[in-house]
């Protein structure tokens, strides 16, 4: 049996802030660019959780990651409503088909 | 610990003003809701006594919220000095001014129903910057910088039925979620290398030997990204151009000011009190040997004022214009704080004053013309010089003024620039933003040219500005005119400002 340790949480977390990233880069709908959001965000999560179980940081990693779920509602509800009135003017929400401004 | 608490509390007056009026705002906004046209007065007396409780503090300097830990050397979630009073002051007078623009914009009056939620937004906003500019501790840079931008997406899309504004607020949401998501994971490893998130501690934790540099290094890019997000620099600038045509124009010149601003200043804190190991007799600040932060603020601001200033020449919508130049001035501010020395940092300040007087003066024009002619199209300005003489001749001064020609006040904010630079014997970055400002001219020139030596094709109606917009504009130009002249006020006022608590 492998002791979980310090690495093994980061190495999960720069595999999910990868995987965010290429979301975001190649991801055409935009409901699916706000996932890989998600992901980015709660690597972050684990980051800030590992560092202060392993490195006996005290609280202040935890207190962060609650805050940023909180944070990571409140942009959800925000894009998604965003997405939402979206959908009604051009009836599709395809990030590269709205380019209305482009000349 | 609650004694600490309450004490600090006294410290933060104008947040705790602003977060009254925006519930007392929501609150009017339930209760009132036949009659809304009250509530931009509500909004504009909230400002007024935050401004006051803003200038009480000027010349304070204190830590607020410290914890009790800190024992061997003092240091505060927030920070209280000159410097963020100066940006507060900004910020306060700032939002005052865009209040009167939002009284006069069309597209705001039409809303009728929905003003409440539009200054309730607004306040938001000017919560999110006043904590921002204040705050040294990574917590709260991150949690105020959320706040900022989730108001500015609704803002910006909040011409729900208009295609533009719509299209304008998912690209916000998507560039401004995305860059401070990168922020956050920069963050969360600077938390793992040093174990806190208080600049402070971080500063003192990052002389040590034993830092990885690569890591610290690969953190401050990403943790850049945010901020630079945050002041539309280079490589994250792509949603500016976009979210400022998109978005209704009170919004516009509020995001290009009073945000900007707010992001400048959060930089300038970062770097001074989480970076800089002393600052020298003459004002040069020595950063410590872990991330060339001069060699990557050089190179960033080149290339923002360059693609600002080149993509700013085929514009022809004149908010997209505006938008590009905005880009451009905030490549010129960036070599302000490059320079990594006081007076460089004065020229920041100087900067600031004027360009929030030129920029919103300029975008009022266009607001007015675009409530007569429902476009913001160059071609719409064709004889304007003749229609509407004075809002012409305010144009034109705007714009001189942007590009940084005497006898207006941008010359002296340029100039303070190049003097900066020239003394950190940074010759050729001064000669780059020289032939930059050159550039400049032609497209600020353009709106001339067409203003007065075009001939309108079609019906010539004679636009005449209410009262009102003639006094906002006098305000706006008497300045601009005035310090243009006489700027030792400015100047001093700034020198007076320029300490930034710590290290």
């Amino acid at each position: 049996m492998i002791e979980v340790g310090l690495n093994h949480y980061l190495v999960v977390s720069s595999i999910l802030f990868s995987l965010g990233v290429y979301g975001v880069v190649t991801r055409k709908n935009a409901v699916m660019v706000l996932m890989g959001l998600e992901l980015i965000l709660n690597a972050a999560n684990i980051n800030f959780i590992a560092f202060a179980k392993y490195g006996n940081f005290g609280l202040g990693g935890q207190a962060m990651a609650l805050f940023v779920i909180i944070l990571a509602a409140a942009e959800a509800a925000i894009a998604l409503a965003i997405v939402l009135n979206l959908y009604k003017t051009f009836s599709n929400v395809n990030v590269d088909e709205i380019d209305k401004l482009k000349e | 610990m609650i004694n600490e608490i309450l004490n600090s509390i006294t410290f933060i007056y104008p947040e705790l003003a602003v977060s009254i009026f925006l519930l007392i705002i929501v609150l009017v906004d339930l209760v009132f809701h036949k009659d809304k046209k009250y509530i931009p007065y509500i909004s504009l007396a909230g400002l007024v006594i935050t401004g006051i409780l803003v200038l009480n503090q000027i010349g304070i300097t204190h830590f607020a919220f410290v914890p009790q830990l800190s024992a061997v050397k003092k240091y505060g979630m927030m920070t209280i000095d000159p410097f963020g009073s100066y940006f507060k002051l900004l910020v306060v007078v700032t939002s005052i001014l865009i209040i009167f623009f939002t009284i006069a914009s069309e597209e705001v009056i039409d809303l009728k129903e929905r003003l409440g939620e539009f200054h309730a937004l607004i306040y938001g906003m000017i919560l999110g910057m006043l904590v921002m500019i204040s705050a040294s501790d990574l917590i709260l840079i991150y949690l105020s910088l959320e706040l900022l931008s989730l108001s500015s997406y609704v803002l910006a899309g909040f011409l729900k039925l208009r295609e533009r504004s719509s299209e304008a607020s998912l690209k916000y949401v998507i560039y401004g979620s995305v860059s401070s998501g990168l922020m956050l994971f920069g963050i969360s490893i600077i938390y793992g290398l040093t174990g806190s998130t208080n600049l402070y501690v971080i500063n003192s934790l990052i002389q040590g030997p034993q830092i990885n540099l690569f890591t610290l290094s690969f953190s401050s890019i990403l943790m850049f990204v945010g901020i630079g997000y945050k002041i539309s620099a280079a490589p994250f600038h792509f949603w500016t151009p976009d979210v400022y045509e998109g978005a209704p124009i009170s919004i516009t010149a509020y995001l290009s000011v009073a945000s900007k601003a707010a992001g400048f200043a959060l930089l300038i804190r970062f770097i001074q009190t989480g970076f800089t190991s002393f600052i020298s007799e003459d004002g040069y600040w020595t950063l410590i040997a872990v991330f060339d932060w001069q060699a990557l603020l050089i190179a960033i601001s080149i290339l923002t004022m360059t693609l600002g200033n080149f993509s700013a020449l085929w514009q022809d919508n004149l908010k997209r214009m505006l938008a590009y130049s905005s880009i451009a001035h905030a490549g010129y501010i960036l070599l302000g704080i490059a320079v990594l020395s006081n007076q460089g940092l004065i020229a920041v300040l100087i900067y600031f004053f004027v360009y929030m007087l030129m920029n919103i003066g300029a975008f009022y024009v266009v607001m007015l013309i675009s409530n007569k002619t429902g476009s913001e199209n160059i071609d719409d300005y064709d004889g304007l010089g003749a229609k509407a003489p004075f809002l012409g001749v305010a144009l034109a001064i705007f714009l001189i003024s942007l590009t940084g020609l005497p006898p207006t006040a941008g010359f002296i904010a340029k100039l303070y620039l190049f003097i900066a630079l020239i003394d950190a014997n940074m010759i050729v970055v001064a000669i780059i933003a020289l032939l930059n400002t050159v550039v400049s001219l032609y497209y600020y020139v353009r709106v001339l040219k067409h203003m007065y030596l075009t001939k309108s094709e079609r019906e010539q109606e004679n636009i005449t500005p209410s009262i009102g917009s003639l006094v906002y504009l006098l305000v706006l130009l008497i300045p601009i005119l005035f310090f243009g002249i006489y700027f030792t006020p400015i100047v001093e006022f700034a020198r007076s400002c320029v300490s930034l608590l710590g290290i």
